[in-house]
C-alpha cells in the first residue's frame, strides 16, 4: 500500500519538498524541530517531518518494509468515498470520482514499478496479455501484498476484446457495507482507476469499470468478489492485431 | 452455552442494532418494546453511575511527577442477571452500549463483548455509508456477527 498513499498526496507534497529544498533549506535544517514547527505552522500545505526527509527523499527501491497500517487506509479510504460522495448526482458519478482519485496513482505506479524491476526487464509490457499480467501480478502485489485471483478473456461474442480481472476480496472494499438504494456500486472504482493509469501510461488507452459479482446468499464464499471489466480502445485493439500478424 | 442476542444502544439513548441469534431462549418482543427497554436501560444506567459516581483512587503516586490523575470513571450497571439469562453491558469510551444476553452458564463473555466491539468499530465504523447515532444497516457487520456468534453457539 505504500505507494498508494504517497501517490495521493504527491501533488502537494511535492511542492513542498521544493520550497524546502531552495534557499534556507541548509539554515533550517539546524534548528531544532521546535523552530521548524513554528515555520511550517505559519505557511499554508502539508507538515513534513523535522528532519527534513519526506518521502521524495527516501531510495526508490526500498520496498520491502513499506507495509501501512489496514485501519488507516480503512479511514482514509472512507473518507475519500464520503468526499467523492459529496455533491454527485449518482452512482455512475461517484464511481466516476472515484476512478479518477485512482488514476494518477495508476499512472506514476507503472514507472515506479518499472524501475523496481531488475534491470533486464525494465522495458514497459508491449502487448496486452503482458500488460494485464503486470498488472496482475506486479501492481497486485505492490498494492494488496498478493496478486489478482483471475484473468480472463470475456467469452462474448458481442464483446470479445474485454479483459476481466478478478478479485475475490478487494481490499479496499474490506470494510465496507454498500446500502441497499446503492446496490450497484462499487467501491473499487478507485482500483479500477488505478488499473485504468497504468494502461494509459503503458500506451493502452482503456476504460477500466468495477463490478460486484459475489452472491448475496448466506454461505457464499466471496461475497465481495469483484471483476475489474478492461476495455481497450479500438486503435488498441488493431494495433495488437498487426503486431499478432508480423 | 448460547448467546442469545445482542442489542447496541447509541448515545443519546436509542436503539440503533438489534438481533436474536437463536430462537429458543429469549421471547420476542414488539419492535416497540425493543425501543423502550433500550431507553429504560439507558435511563437506568444512567442513574446506577450516579450512585457510585467515582471510584476511590487508587494511592500509588502518579508515574510520572505532575502528571495529572483521573480516577475511573463510574461504571454503572454491568451486569443482570435473571433465571434463564444473563444481560452482560459494555459501556464504551463514547456511551454505546453494547449488551449482550446470554445463557447463565455462559464463561468468557467478556471475550465475546470484546470481539463484538472489535468488529463493530471495523466494520460499522469504518464503513463510509453508515452515519454516527443511526440505526446499523450493514451487511458485513451481520455477516461476521452471526458466523462468529454461531461459532460460539455450537461449541
Amino acid at each position: 500500500m505504500a505507494h498508494l498513499l504517497a501517490g495521493g498526496g504527491g501533488g502537494r507534497g511535492k511542492q513542498q519538498a521544493t520550497t524546502t529544498g531552495g534557499g534556507s533549506s541548509g539554515a533550517k535544517g539546524d534548528h531544532g524541530g521546535h523552530q521548524i514547527g513554528v515555520s511550517s505552522a505559519s505557511r499554508e500545505g502539508l507538515r513534513y517531518p523535522s528532519n527534513g526527509k519526506t518521502i521524495y527523499h527516501r531510495p526508490l527501491n526500498r520496498s520491502k518494509t513499506a507495509e501501512l497500517s489496514q485501519a488507516s487506509f480503512a479511514y482514509l479510504f472512507s473518507e475519500m468515498v464520503s468526499y467523492a460522495q459529496r455533491r454527485v448526482t449518482g452512482i455512475q458519478d461517484l464511481e466516476k470520482r472515484l476512478n479518477l482519485q485512482g488514476h494518477p496513482i495508476g499512472l506514476k505506479l507503472l514507472d515506479l514499478l518499472l524501475i523496481r524491476e531488475p534491470a533486464r526487464n525494465q522495458t514497459r509490457p508491449l502487448n496486452i496479455i503482458s500488460l494485464l499480467h503486470f498488472i496482475k501480478i506486479n501492481v497486485w502485489q505492490h498494492l494488496f501484498g498478493r496478486q489478482a485471483d483471475r484473468l480472463e478473456k470475456s467469452l462474448n461474442l458481442e464483446t470479445p476484446d474485454d479483459y476481466m480481472i478478478y478479485d475475490n476480496e478487494p481490499l479496499v472494499n474490506a470494510y465496507i457495507s454498500v446500502p441497499r438504494e446503492m446496490s450497484h456500486l462499487n467501491c473499487a472504482a478507485y482500483v479500477a482507476g488505478i488499473i485504468e493509469g497504468v494502461c494509459d501510461g503503458g500506451g493502452f488507452p482503456a476504460r477500466v469499470t468495477a463490478h460486484t459479482v459475489g452472491g448475496k446468499e448466506e454461505g457464499e464464499m466471496w461475497p465481495g468478489k469483484t471483476v475489474f471489466l478492461v476495455k481497450f480502445q479500438a486503435e488498441v485493439l488493431e494495433r495488437e492485431a498487426l503486431i499478432g500478424k508480423g | 452455552m448460547t448467546v442469545f442476542a445482542l442489542i447496541i444502544i447509541n448515545k443519546a439513548g436509542g436503539l440503533v442494532y438489534n438481533r436474536s441469534f437463536s430462537d429458543g431462549g429469549l421471547n420476542k418482543l414488539s419492535t416497540n418494546d425493543y425501543l423502550v427497554l433500550a431507553g429504560t436501560f439507558h435511563g437506568v444506567h444512567a442513574i446506577t453511575t450516579r450512585l457510585n459516581p467515582v471510584k476511590t483512587p487508587p494511592t500509588a503516586p502518579a508515574p510520572v511527577p505532575g502528571m495529572l490523575t483521573r480516577p475511573e470513571p463510574p461504571s454503572g450497571l454491568e451486569v443482570l442477571e435473571s433465571e434463564n439469562f444473563r444481560l452482560q453491558c459494555f459501556n464504551t469510551m463514547t456511551g454505546t452500549k453494547f449488551l449482550l444476553f446470554t445463557d447463565t452458564t455462559q464463561a468468557n463473555v467478556d471475550v465475546t463483548m470484546r470481539r463484538v466491539y472489535e468488529m463493530y468499530s471495523d466494520y460499522v465504523m469504518k464503513n463510509p455509508f453508515y452515519q454516527l447515532e443511526m440505526p446499523i444497516r450493514c451487511d458485513m457487520f451481520d455477516r461476521k456477527l452471526s458466523s462468529y456468534i454461531r461459532e460460539i453457539n455450537n461449541r
